[in-house]
């Protein structure tokens, strides 16, 4: 990976949901209001995932979206992250012994950051983004 | 041999050096500039003015990928287009008391045809891009570019009209305009239609640039990024460069059309303080103009849908334009004593 500080300030981020209850995601979108201001760290939600350097992965993955989440993460140009957002997805929650289910989210792409919680607080998934930015700046650091 | 063609070709390559590091870093300070005040009016601290520069860098560090269906000498080439060719828009436009680098060789009516190059090349690359978002975005871009055209038309040529019946030779070209604000030129009546032909410039300058409310072509929340979806990496990154020297070129033209005044032509200064005086001048009016026809409109407004952008641009803004004219036309009338 071509890390360098300019990366880690700047991290545009895609939102997926890969079958969340949308609790997570309204806590996504309190998050990008002006009362937490994540722009002020170049964060920024972007449209496609092209564009993307962290995918916001929301709610366990169900069995129609397994294949989706996977074309998603394969579409996003290196380097990457990916944070999973809420319980769902690290363990199916709620839903865990649910009949449509392939799974958590870490059983399908590679997950970097988790945020626990349900929903978590837009605080929480701040201070996920910080330690994403934490663990960007160590790999940087071994990379030389 | 340094002389072709009459024209020394160090001074002109050494211009174009210029006005190409000059573009792209006023460019990005200005994209940066814009998301600061627009963060604050939204209450907001917002990301340093430095931010574009990162996100340029940071894009530059990502992989470029090109899509399986895509055609990719287009798709890789519109992004140097739309670079390369803003940055020829600056070249013919006064910057500051510097004088255009090209101003002998082309007029207004060429400006008016290259600001449509930089999207004719965003048009090609989301064609070029194989995907069905980018394909609409692309459309839509024509649509804008059309509906936008008529009243810039008329804003130019009102404003070369005026000049020519005042008497002025070469009323087209880009220094007779600046050496002659309209304001000075014309009479009261004259001055009601300037202004009204200024509001239409101001609208018209987010359409050129792609911003909210003419960003209809980009659309993140429905389109998923239009004509740029498909783009990543170093493409990105130059589109981003393009449309920060297109933003300084637009906003160019306006100081030059509208407010072409220079310091050094009130007070006496020496020669080098004078340029360096009337360059500070031409920022703060590029900032004055990137303002109200950027930021206030951005955060003002939500986005057209694209029936909107041609009602009203097509509808009220060139009739707005219209109206402005028919001002010019009954002040210099008056002036020549035709209606008493």
């Amino acid at each position: 990976m071509r890390l360098s500080r300019a990366f880690n300030r700047s991290l545009w981020v895609f939102h997926f949901n890969s079958g969340s209850c949308n609790g997570c995601d309204i806590e996504i979108v309190a998050a990008i209001t002006p009362r937490y201001d994540p722009e002020r760290f170049g964060v920024r939600l972007v449209g496609s995932p092209k564009h993307a350097d962290v995918l916001l992965v929301t709610g366990p993955v169900t069995h129609d979206m397994r294949d989706r989440l996977r074309r998603v993460y394969d579409q996003m140009a290196e380097p990457k992250l990916v944070m999973c957002i809420g319980t769902c997805g690290q363990s199916g929650g709620v839903f865990y012994d649910s009949y449509n289910l392939d799974g958590p989210v870490g059983d399908v792409i590679p997950v970097d950051i988790y945020v626990p919680g349900c929903a978590p607080r837009p605080e929480a998934i701040i201070d996920g983004v910080v330690k994403a930015i934490a663990k960007l700046e160590r790999l940087e650091g071994e990379q030389g | 041999m340094t002389t072709m063609f009459g024209i020394d070709m160090l001074a002109v390559v050494g211009g174009i050096v210029a006005i190409t590091v000059f573009g792209i870093v006023a460019g990005l300070v200005f994209l940066g500039i814009d998301r600061k005040v627009t963060a604050h009016m939204q209450a907001r601290i917002g990301p340093p003015i430095r931010q574009p520069f990162r996100d340029f860098l940071k894009l530059l560090c990502k992989d470029s990928s090109v899509p399986e269906n895509a055609i990719p000498w287009i798709f890789n080439g519109a992004p140097l287009l739309a670079l390369a060719s803003s940055i020829v828009i600056l070249l013919y436009l006064p910057i500051g008391s510097f004088l255009p680098v090209f101003g002998s060789y082309g007029d207004l009516i060429l400006v008016m045809y290259l600001l449509t190059i930089p999207a004719l090349a965003m048009v090609g690359g989301g064609f070029a891009s194989g995907s069905p978002y980018a394909t609409v975005g692309s459309q839509r871009e024509m649509v804008t570019m059309i509906s936008y055209e008529f009243p810039l038309a008329i804003a130019i040529i009102a404003i070369a009209w005026r000049l020519s019946v005042a008497g002025i030779a070469d009323p087209f070209s880009i220094g007779t305009i600046a050496a002659n604000p309209v304001w000075g030129v014309a009479g009261p009546l004259g001055i009601i239609g300037f202004l009204i032909l200024l509001v239409v410039l101001t609208w018209v300058t987010p359409a050129e640039l792609s911003r909210v409310p003419c960003d209809t072509p980009e659309a993140e929340t429905e389109l998923a990024g239009g004509l740029l979806v498909e783009y990543s990496g170093r493409n990105l990154a130059l589109f981003s460069l393009a449309s920060g020297v297109k933003t300084v070129a637009m906003a160019s033209l306006a100081v030059a059309l509208f407010l072409p005044w220079n310091v050094s032509s009130f007070v006496a200064l020496s020669p080098v303080v004078a340029y360096g005086a009337d360059f500070a001048f031409y920022l703060v009016k590029l900032f004055a103009v990137i303002f109200f026809s950027v930021s206030i409109i951005r955060v003002g407004m939500a986005r057209f849908r694209i029936t909107h952008v041609v009602s009203v641009y097509w509808g009220y803004l060139a009739g707005l334009g219209l109206i402005g004219l028919l001002f010019i036309v009954l002040d210099t009338a008056l002036g020549a004593g035709v209606i008493a």
